[in-house]
């Protein structure tokens, strides 16, 4: 056979790779290490002036072929309180001519010389390829189609291990967690990225849908069971993550009606109080409430919905690093911060690598 | 032209050829023979043959002498499409990997589903480097609608239908064109996709679909229209021919029509053999092709099925598309990749056959089908003896060569074998008594 390619999940990373196209380029070591980064990167958010030189002189690129300003706005903070030049295109914007194709748009942004290029787009693999093209430039995926989201996926597990006391203790104690992923799974970048990133770290991870919201096939995926009945997966659920269902697919095509789909999949009052107690709710936004989320589980204490906005700027700011960040610049960033208006940050024992 | 397959001499072909040194293999076997052309015919197959004066002398040492190859399925993209190919670097391919004749699909800009469209190609194909017989659309503008004025195409020597691209979806009109196919006696050939199985899906739908993000085309969308086919086959009487088959519900279908005695044929394209659904892991639309790369158990049954004798012919399904059209993403790029080029290599590298049986399955098979043999009046794939058409092919089976897209001869470049090794060059290739390529070279 000619094709035997081997791309999936494949071959264990061990240093930080060189893109960010998929959770299935980093182990449970990168994963780690992204996760302690990111503390060191939430404490700068905090400071009066949350702003560090990381990556003063690097330029980053949003390359947004699919509306979605909360994720454009999350990288371009991150960028800029990292002091990088952060150049903008969005979709229906000059820089992205009609009838240009994508090839000489990223031609033309290599030209004019970017570090990172961050990319969001409605066709799977379009991060992949632009990786395949660049040279001296990492590849962000920021949403593709229905194939993969990971810092997504990164923030989730973030704000869970702060849930679960925080560190490398709430780190250690993904394993075995009981982890319910609820919805339009087969449409979900969102649940690619948490699936991988969850089973990584050694959770127990649940599918909860209809068929016909599920992928084709679950051939290959690190899910260790799958359920059409919420309700009986409940009480064995330390968190519980939505997925928000779109509403041509909840008319006729894929469920019958959204009132069906409601009944079935949503996460009522009722069914919140069948969780246990510690548990964690997650939605990746925007929540359509009332659908897949009753407004008022939205507001329990329980739900990190508002956590995982707040925690997106400092995870990405750390894949920033991690892609972009000298070694030089490790060292800088154990140096105490102090009064200066701009200092790096200081993670707790620093950066591991 | 009237049609394409009638024998005529090329302008270009020199008094007298000698094909020295070969191994002959026809319908009647294999031998060590000589081959003699004079004047564009077959005068003389014998061992030891002495050249004339003034003969071109083609030496086939270790090779293979075969009936020239015929393609069922060649994108020409000429009218409409010219930057991606034209006639004339699309049987310059064609010639190149040893076909002497392809069937042209209808579905150019316009499709050709008129008299007038088809005439035109026929005047457009006049010196091109093989035969070029047309297939006509069934449907007008392969609309799948109403039907196309058949006859007047059959008139013209159309003798096989397709409304390639797509499939005829309605069961009922498939039905009605095979009737009326059957008084003209022509053969209808079916893409077989039901697009409301198939939907949006841009690749195989499967394990690799779903990681990847990609809506999927589930096998039975190609399954319930071959199932569908032979059942109309069966009820009407009318030959069915089916199109690049890829699944192993496909095959095992036609398998137990044909044992059944059912009018249907069926081809099978290089890539459906060669390679999987995995080649789309990094979303290069090089392996985007319609039908999709299945997996690896359907890659094993289109094997089997050309061992057995299920599926009739290899046929290219060469796709020309131009190289922007190719850096679009996955799910926008048009599906499709070049064939004519590599199809014999891939055979001979991936196939598990007898060369006797690959240059069956690329020569007197196909023309059968195309009805371009001699039975129907043609040229193609006739037995290499005294008297016939000097259609040739020269093959070594065992030299080596790598793919390099920017040295095909296709105005595209979308191969996805580019940097491969493979078993099994065409040497020589003789259009009516030309030698049209000699040492692997084109020379016109
Ligand atoms: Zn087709």
């Amino acid at each position: 056979m000619l094709s035997s390619a081997k791309c999936w999940a494949g071959d264990l990373v061990s240093a930080f790779p060189k893109h960010l196209l998929a959770m299935d380029d980093l182990d449970a070591g990168a994963i780690g290490e992204v996760l302690r980064v990111t503390d060191s990167f939430a404490e700068v958010g905090r400071r009066a002036n949350p702003k560090v030189p990381t990556l003063r002189g690097r330029t980053v690129a949003t390359l947004f072929f699919e509306d979605s300003t909360r994720t454009r706005m999350s990288f371009e903070t991150a960028a800029k309180r990292m002091s990088a030049d952060v150049l903008s295109f969005a979709a229906g914007s000059s820089a992205v001519k009609k009838g240009e194709s994508l090839r000489d748009t990223i031609e033309t942004i290599q030209a004019i010389g970017m570090d990172a290029v961050i990319i969001r787009h409605r066709s799977s693999g379009v991060p992949a390829r632009v990786a395949s093209w660049v040279e001296g430039c990492a590849v962000i995926n920021a949403g593709d189609g229905w194939h993969q989201h990971p810092t997504q996926a990164l923030l989730d597990l973030y704000t869970v291990r702060q849930s679960l006391g925080g560190g490398d203790e709430g780190l250690a104690r993904f394993a075995g967690l009981r982890v319910t992923i609820v919805g339009d799974i087969r449409h979900s970048r969102v649940a690619r990225s948490q699936i991988t990133a969850y089973a990584a770290l050694g959770a127990d991870v649940t599918l909860v849908a209809p068929s016909t919201l599920l992928p084709p096939s679950l051939e290959g995926w690190p899910v260790a069971s799958v359920s059409h009945d919420l309700d009986k997966v409940l009480a064995t659920s330390d968190v519980v993550s939505l997925l928000r269902l779109q509403a041509e697919r909840g008319s006729g095509e894929y469920v019958p009606t959204m009132r069906e789909y409601t009944a079935g999949y949503a996460l009522t009052a009722r069914r919140a109080l069948e969780l246990p107690p510690e548990a964690v709710i997650l939605h990746p936004g925007p929540m359509i409430r009332g659908v897949e989320i009753a407004s008022e589980v939205a507001e329990l204490p329980s739900a990190r919905i508002t956590d995982q906005v707040g925690n997106g700027v400092a995870v990405r700011m750390a894949v920033l690093f991690l892609l972009l960040g000298q070694p030089a610049s490790l060292e800088h960033m154990s140096e105490p911060p102090d009064s200066e208006p701009i200092g790096g940050p200081a993670p707790e024992g620093g950066p591991r690598g | 032209m009237a049609d394409p397959g009638t024998g005529r001499m090329s302008p270009t072909a020199p008094m007298e050829l000698l094909v020295r040194g070969g191994t002959v293999v026809d319908r009647t076997g294999s031998r060590r023979s000589d081959v003699r052309v004079v004047e564009g015919t077959v005068v003389e197959v014998a061992e030891g043959l002495e050249a004339a004066p003034g003969a071109t002398v083609l030496d086939a040492g270790g090779c293979v002498v075969s009936p020239g190859f015929v393609d069922l399925h060649t994108h020409l993209r000429e009218p409409g499409r010219e930057e991606a190919e034209t006639i004339d670097s699309g049987t310059r391919a064609a010639a190149l990997g040893g076909f002497t004749a392809v069937v042209a699909m209808p579905n150019t800009e316009p499709a050709l589903d008129s008299a007038e469209s088809v005439r035109n190609v026929h005047a457009l194909a006049q010196g091109a480097m093989a035969h070029v017989a047309v297939a006509g659309a069934i449907t007008v503008g392969r609309a799948g609608e109403r039907l196309a004025p058949m006859a007047e195409l059959a008139a013209l020597g159309v003798r096989i239908f397709t409304d390639d691209g797509d499939g005829v979806q309605s069961a009922g009109l498939m039905r009605r064109a095979l009737q009326y196919a059957m008084d003209l006696d022509v053969t209808l050939a079916q893409h077989c996709e039901d697009k409301s199985l198939s939907g949006g899906g841009v690749m195989h739908e499967g394990a690799w679909s779903s990681r990847l993000g990609l809506p999927g085309q589930p096998s039975e969308a190609e399954e319930v229209m071959v199932a569908r086919d032979i059942a109309l086959a069966r009820a009407t009487g009318g030959r069915v021919h089916f199109l690049h088959l890829s699944t192993a519900g496909s095959v095992e279908l036609v398998r137990r029509a044909r044992a059944e005695g059912v009018p249907v044929t069926a081809e099978v394209a290089p890539h459906h053999f060669t390679l999987t659904d995995a080649c789309a892991c990094g979303f290069d639309p090089v392996f985007k092709v319609n039908p999709p790369l299945r997996t690896d158990a359907d890659v094993a049954a289109v094997k089997a099925a050309l061992a057995d004798g299920t599926a009739d012919a290899i046929a290219t399904d060469h796709a020309p598309h131009a190289p922007e059209l190719k850096d679009l993403p996955f799910d926008e790029a048009p599906p499709g990749m070049l064939g004519l080029q590599t199809a014999l290599a891939l055979a001979v590298t991936e196939l598990a056959l007898p060369i006797e049986h690959i240059v069956a399955l690329l020569s007197w098979q196909p023309a059968a089908i195309a009805r371009l043999d001699g039975a129907s009046g043609g040229t193609q794939g006739g037995d290499v003896a005294p008297g016939r058409p000097a259609n040739l092919a020269v093959v070594d089976p065992v030299a080596t060569w790598v793919v390099d897209p920017a040295a095909l001869a296709s105005r595209s470049r979308n191969t996805p074998y580019g940097g491969r090794t493979l078993t099994g060059q065409v040497r020589h290739t003789v259009l009516m008594g030309e030698p049209v390529v000699i040492d692997a070279e084109a020379q016109r």
